[in-house]
């Protein structure tokens, strides 16, 4: 029974997450259009709404090009590797809380692992393998260079990246996500809810920097640089190995947005819902609504984040990396634990 | 952006512009409000683009009460960069006395520099507003005469705005 439950939920975490990112494809042209007093996509479908199918058909139906001295079966299991750690990710996110359904009470994240925070990181860390191993593969310089490019940088960032989350998890006392969020239902002085993002205010800001870096997101998109490196780790790539490479970049930005949401914006809670009295299921249905629009907005920032800030150099990204964002983490863990132990 | 021409070096940022943060946050209030203002797209095959007057579309020769101006003295055909236009002249009875028996523009060299129209003495070929130019072999992209001509009506804008700008 448990097996089964879990299936489900795996089979709809996944199909959501390929749609979103599909979405996402379709709402990211759409926005930088009008953001470039363009129209954008609207051919397809009423007002453009099919043409990430489209975009899909096409993609699937191109010639799959591997380069002459390419390592073949590397070459091949790259896409693949990216594409699975963006949706294993996921996996330990809570998106809402429990729910009652057919006698069951099922907790709505696939699976509780009580070091939700350190499974999350590992895995962030295995997904640069997929960028690193397709951009060694191709053999060619500019892949060589993009995969290069994007090693360095995901591991400069998940130093603050993890040291970020030290915060919060001192402020939380414990890994587990979904016990994250219930420490964020409280709420301060009676009126402000407890969210991460009032208690953390310097961790948000690096842990947000962080993961548009982790992304590949402008303005750190120096692994796809197009006036450098062409297309990056992906240049040689084609066809729906391509795409297994932009659905998993879009796939990873949903999911750290789901994980900013977790950690610093509150998750599934809705603050002064309890005063509401509604029953258990609508209460359960409207957080993960909650949960949902909290993701939303959170990747609406992203694309308009990308289509304002123009692209760092080499040397700025390293400087903010290691200059910046390391010491205003390490600061941040060092305030924390200073105030918590006055405030005890 | 009105900084009249001097350097701004980075000391010359203030603290609040360092941290990059409120910036950004002005940055992407000018990108937002952006997505709300009048869109600029024309839906091309429905909607067409109608050029202004200065606009170079393909070159014409002005057709005036059923013949056209040109005299076939071949400046434009010796002016063109891209060796595109070829005249051949003959004799007629009217009053200019030449004419082009032949007037070819080959439109897959044209580049549409309007030399042609800069260097006629008689203004007998003009840029038109036209640009749509589509064929399906070199043979069908070599204008004649038939294709050429086009009347002083259609023209209008065209042959005014030359007066008023040289």
């Amino acid at each position: 029974m448990d097996l089964i439950e879990a299936f489900f939920k795996i089979v709809i975490v996944i199909g959501a997450l390929i749609t979103g990112a599909a979405v996402m494809v379709f709402l990211e042209r759409k926005i930088s259009a009008y953001i470039q007093n363009r129209i954008g996509p609207n051919r397809v479908g009423p007002r453009g709404w099919l043409q990430p199918i489209v975009d899909v058909v096409k993609l699937v139906m191109k010639e799959d090009i591997v380069p002459k001295s390419a390592n073949r079966f590397i070459h091949d299991l790259a896409p693949i590797l990216s594409i699975s750690i963006a949706l294993c990710t996921f996996a330990v996110i809570p998106f809402g809380n429990t729910i009652e359904l057919f006698g069951r009470t099922v907790k709505l994240m696939i699976a509780d692992v009580n070091i939700g925070m350190l499974y999350i990181l590992a895995l962030t860390s295995v997904g640069v393998y997929g960028i690193t191993l397709a951009g060694w593969s191709s053999n060619s310089k500019y892949s060589l260079l993009g995969g290069l490019r994007s090693s360095a940088q995901l591991i400069s960032y998940e130093l603050s990246m993890g040291l970020s989350i030290i915060g919060v998890i001192m402020v939380a006392g414990t890994l587990r996500l979904d016990q994250v969020v219930v420490h964020q239902t409280r709420y301060l002085w009676g009126w402000l809810p407890a969210w991460n993002i009032f208690l953390q205010p310097v961790g948000f800001i690096t842990f947000m920097v962080a993961s548009f870096a982790e992304t590949n997101r402008l303005p750190f998109d120096l692994p796809e640089a197009e006036p450098e490196l062409v297309g990056g780790y992906h240049t040689e790539y084609s066809g729906m190995k391509f795409g297994l490479f932009f659905l998993s970049e879009y796939a990873n930005m949903i999911t750290s947005s789901a994980l900013i949401t977790t950690l610093f914006l509150g998750g599934w809670s809705i603050p002064f819902a309890e005063n509401l009295a509604l029953s258990p299921l609508t209460m359960s249905l409207l957080q993960v609504g909650s949960f949902v629009v909290k993701v939303f907005v959170v990747l609406m920032f992203y694309i308009v984040v990308r289509w304002t800030i123009p692209r760092f150099r080499y040397d700025q990204l390293m400087n903010l990396g290691w200059k910046v964002m390391l010491p205003l983490a390490i600061a941040n863990i060092l305030l924390t634990g200073g105030l918590l132990l006055a405030l005890n | 952006m009105g900084t009249n021409g001097k350097v701004i070096r980075k000391s010359d940022l203030g603290f609040w512009e360092k941290i990059y943060i409120p910036e950004i946050l002005r940055g992407m209030r000018l990108t937002i409000s952006q997505m709300f203002k009048p869109k600029f797209t024309i839906q091309y095959p429905e909607q067409k683009f109608t050029p202004p007057a200065s606009f170079r579309g393909r070159p014409v020769l002005v057709e005036e009460n059923g013949v056209e101006r040109c005299v076939a003295c071949g400046l434009c055909s010796r002016v063109c960069p891209a060796l595109a236009i070829e005249v051949q002249a003959s004799e007629t009875e009217l009053d200019k006395e030449r004419y082009p028996i032949k007037f070819e523009i080959n439109m897959l060299r044209c580049i549409f520099c309007g030399f042609c129209e800069e260097v006629c003495p008689e203004e007998a070929i003009v840029m038109s507003k036209e640009y749509e130019l589509v064929f399906s072999s070199q043979q069908e992209a070599i204008f004649g005469k038939d294709k050429l001509l086009m009347s002083t009506e259609k023209l209008k804008d065209r042959l005014e705005f030359l007066r008023n700008h040289r």
